[in-house]
């Protein structure tokens, strides 16, 4: 185990100034894990970057000393992306929170990462512009743990994910030097398309300090529906029917009955509390589109068996109910105090084949489970109700979740949908990368951080 | 000042539980129930102001936790903590999890206190003045009120101001001589009698809590309180000799003194003799419906603690739920008028709804939206006491928003922002009214009879 040394927090200290750097116990322990369950690690120090320069600083610094270093922006990852290692500096962003340019002409906006994924995408909206995803966690996840983490939201099935919006960024590299990729042309095939990598790329080959994000003109209209189903199979063959029907909503959501009364418990804002499986269903763009394809949904829900179906009355109530969605995952902390999710995720054929290995798993190992997530996208959120000092029923999750993610695997899916591998995921990524594509990631990540200082341990082991 | 000497050095020392401290002897559950999913974080004035996370609800909860692990003592750096936090529970709103900050805090206060990790003597002597004698009998509060009356009523105020002695002053005095309300001439017991009788049918019995420091810098509002109550059938009983609900006590800390209180207010007003227990102090409101907690180990007052808190009513849930009756009047002009909600009402009750009814059901009003209405004003009880500097950028922010409103009145249904707010906009020369929403209610009421 290395020390941090006390000259480093000098060092540190002369680059970032005395206050932005942290390292009282009492300052470590709020930073000792992320959003993600039953992990923790302090770390050596906590430093607050301000601007691209500071942050070469450090790495340069980093770098030299052999000294770890794990980016967070407000902590909300759900695979421990951002839980520290042992005696790392956590490089925090969220003081480089300055939106530096809209770009009506071309439909861009540059933004530093320590910006919230709300206030990006409200400051764009303002400008009658429209930036799609919005993970659950928007109100506070920043922008640049987005990019990081590639984080999908509730609109990925017609509008994908914050991938499909990134037009560039400034990096800066683990030894300290600053690199931009990617622009504001639309087509741009000069060289390798560096940007991909670092998307989705966990905090593993550099620090994102600036993103160029690529915006969208506004959906004219858009109509939100809830359908309640007595069974959570009639509601996933009512999502296959749709999708077969080549009908792409923005939103297709599911909660099942556990997860609809937490949510319900919440946020009071009505929710039918008596069926077993409720879809979600947003369409938008044109108002005459919008129109047919809120009929022919409706339609195609109630030839599977739905129970009701209910249009939210207006814009207000539209966003109450996504909002609502959205906090589905910590509501079911509500029922107890540790709440492990995961986000297979299947292709769409699969849907009821894999709800139905879920539920059964959970009974075979004796298991409560509140499962809810993006049907339309095939991305589940199986969650498990435990209290992590329950070590034997924390055992059985672990193999319950074994199961599931073979059985994924099996059927052509992927053991994170949008979460990420972190540490959470990082024992089942062999399994499902095999051996070919494990050694490319590895000589990637080795190629761009030779000295595997940026956030060790994640992902995949050095070896 | 015979009473400081009975208040014992720190009474909260006394009620140390079995394992010794407040936090590990809280049901483990209460303290796992935060999942740290950071939704709470954009809620928290304090996490946006500074953008650290032990400055956020989850970061503080991760401290007691560690605590409660035995991982961290109780640090001075952590008392320092637990007194940024503002009390407002905006936190217990946003969560999903429906983790109780309240509880959390209350206890992490007492944790503190009981270790003594802030004794210095003037703390102790300021606690002891504030907490153990002035807030802890309400004649002592009235006759600091008195003295207050007279140094403003005698002319010695504006003489002192006038002169330019208060620039010989400490800066954080003369800061804090400014923050001085002005005491009402009469005090609610001077204005109510015991029993206010109805102005129509009978339907209703309730009692009237007229708050301590409500008392001497708003009386006026319970004196509206009881109009209002009246004017829509409720006999109201308003007991001449009112202690302080201890809501001031368990916040900063002291557990046995805020039991001592909570029963006597118990024994004021026995719980099955009234329909409701009014209150119309948000911050007391929140705190005096949560005795059962409190009492909940002492046999003889933990059911008749239960009751007491089904028993209290916030004034506008209360006319929520029985109705109020919509003021004749036509009136020539209309105003503008914003509601900034009290923390303790919106977040500590969730009453949201009903103070805006009863505010547009006022003729003559229009209610504009305040934004950020739920926002704390940074008055958090003591807090722009104890943390100027935190309180007047709240404050601050509060009252850019006030401004965009347009608004001539602003109305909010606690003391401790009224004043807030009332000294903030004279500072900044607003030319508005700062009113409890039942005042104006009540004055559309007395408007009715010319």
């Amino acid at each position: 185990m290395m020390q941090l040394d006390k000259s480093i927090i000098t060092r540190l200290r002369e680059i970032v100034g005395e206050k932005e750097v942290l390292d009282r116990k009492e300052d470590l322990i709020p930073y000792s894990f992320d959003g993600t369950a039953a992990l923790k690690q302090y770390p050596g120090c906590v430093v607050f970057t301000r601007t691209t320069e500071q942050v070469s600083r450090v790495l340069k610094l980093a770098n030299q000393e052999n000294i770890p270093v794990v980016t967070r922006g407000s902590g909300t990852g759900l695979s421990g992306g951002s839980l520290p290692s042992d005696q790392c500096i956590v490089l925090c962003t969220v003081k480089m929170n300055q939106i530096l340019e809209l770009d009506a002409a071309n439909l861009t906006l540059l933004t530093e990462v320590g910006v919230t994924t709300l206030t990006v995408s409200e400051a764009v909206d303002k400008a009658g512009l429209f930036y799609p995803p919005d993970p659950g966690s928007m109100k506070i996840s920043t922008i640049g743990g987005n990019v990081a983490e590639n984080s999908g939201g509730l609109r990925g099935l017609k509008y994908g994910v914050t991938r499909n919006y990134v037009m560039g960024m400034e990096v800066v590299l683990p030894d300290g030097e600053i690199c931009w990729m990617g622009n504001k042309c639309v087509k741009d095939v000069a060289g390798y398309s560096l940007k991909d990598i670092f998307i989705g790329s966990e905090g593993t080959l550099g620090v994102i300090t600036k993103v160029l994000l690529r915006l969208i003109p506004k959906p004219q209209a858009k109509k939100t529906m809830v359908a309640t189903f007595e069974q959570m199979d009639r509601a996933a063959e009512a999502v296959s029917a749709i999708i077969a029907a080549q009908i792409i909503p923005c939103t297709l959501e599911f909660l099942d009955r556990t997860t609809i009364h937490c949510v319900e418990d919440f946020a009071k804002i009505g929710l039918p509390l008596d069926c077993d499986a409720l879809l979600l269903i947003e369409t938008d763009g044109h108002p005459s589109v919008v129109t047919e394809e809120a009929e022919k949904m409706e339609a195609i829900c109630r030839e599977n068996g739905c129970k009701e179906i209910r249009v939210a009355k207006d814009d207000a109530e539209a966003t109450k109910l996504a909002s609502a969605r959205r906090t589905a995952f910590s509501a079911l902390a509500r029922l107890s105090p540790t709440t492990i999710l995961e986000d297979a995720t299947v292709p769409r054929s699969e849907l009821g084949h894999m709800i139905r290995y879920v539920a059964s798993t959970a009974e075979k190992y004796k298991l409560r489970v509140g499962t809810f997530g993006h049907m339309g996208d095939g991305n589940l959120h199986p969650t498990f109700l435990t209290d992590e000092r329950n070590k034997e029923e924390m055992h059985r999750i672990e193999e319950a979740f074994e199961e599931i993610f073979k059985e994924a695997i099996r059927v052509g899916g992927t053991i994170t949908g949008e979460h990420g591998i972190g540490v959470a995921k990082k024992r089942f990524l062999p399994d499902f990368a095999g051996q070919a594509q494990m050694r490319v990631l590895r000589e990637v990540r080795k190629a761009l951080d030779p000295k595997g200082i940026l956030n060790p341990g994640k992902i995949f082991d050095p070896s | 000042m015979s009473n400081l000497s009975s208040c014992t050095p720190s009474p909260s020392a006394q009620s140390l539980p079995s394992t010794g401290s407040h936090l590990k002897d809280l049901d483990y559950s209460v303290v796992q129930q935060c999942m740290h999913c950071g939704l709470c974080l954009p809620t928290c004035p304090t996490y946006e102001l500074t953008k650290l996370e032990k400055h956020s609800p989850r970061g503080r909860i991760s401290l007691m936790r560690a605590i409660a692990d035995d991982e961290l003592e109780v640090s001075k750096s952590f008392a320092d903590e637990m007194y940024y936090c503002l009390g407002c529970l905006a936190c217990m709103t946003a969560c999903p999890a429906g983790v109780n900050y309240a509880e959390l805090f209350e206890h992490a206060r007492a944790e503190v206190e009981s270790k003594q990790v802030l004794k210095s003597p003037k703390r102790t002597l300021i606690r002891q003045f504030a907490i153990g004698w002035l807030f802890s009998d309400q004649r002592n509060l009235q006759f600091l009120g008195t003295l207050i009356r007279l140094y403003q009523q005698s002319g010695l105020q504006s003489l002192i101001r006038g002169s330019g002695i208060m620039r010989l002053m400490p800066k954080r005095l003369r800061e804090l001589e400014k923050m001085t309300p002005t005491i009402q001439p009469r005090f609610s017991n001077e204005l109510l009698d015991r029993v206010t009788p109805p102005k129509k049918e009978k339907k209703y019995r309730v009692a009237l809590l007229t708050g301590c420091a409500q008392d001497l810098i708003f009386s006026d509002v319970n004196l509206d309180t009881a109009e209002v109550l009246a004017r829509n059938g409720c006999e109201v009983i308003t007991p001449p000799e009112q202690n302080c609900c201890g809501s001031l006590h368990a916040h900063n800390g002291e557990w046995t003194l805020a039991q001592g209180m909570a029963r006597q207010m118990i024994d004021l007003l026995p719980p099955d003799q009234y329909d409701a227990i009014i209150t119309n102090a948000a911050g007391c409101g929140s705190h005096l419906k949560h005795y059962t907690g409190l009492l909940k180990d002492d046999p003889a007052y933990a059911a008749k603690a239960r009751e007491w808190d089904q028993k209290v009513k916030d004034i506008h849930e209360w006319l929520g739920v029985i109705g109020w009756d919509v003021p004749e009047i036509t009136p020539e002009t209309q105003a503008k008028v914003t509601y900034h909600e009290a923390c303790h009402l919106a977040h500590g009750q969730k009453i949201t709804a009903q103070p805006r009814q009863i505010l547009q059901s006022i003729p003559g009003v229009e209610l504009c939206e305040l934004p950020e209405s739920n926002w704390c004003c940074g008055s958090a009880g003591i807090y722009n006491i104890v943390q100027p500097e935190t309180a007047d950028l709240l404050l601050q922010r509060k009252l850019d928003h006030v401004e965009t409103t347009g608004a001539s009145i602003l109305a909010t249904g606690n003391p401790g922002c009224l004043l807030q707010i009332l000294n903030g906009a004279r500072e900044r020369g607003l030319r508005m009214e700062i009113r409890h929403p039942i005042s104006l209610l009540a004055e559309a009421y007395r408007q009715e009879k010319a």
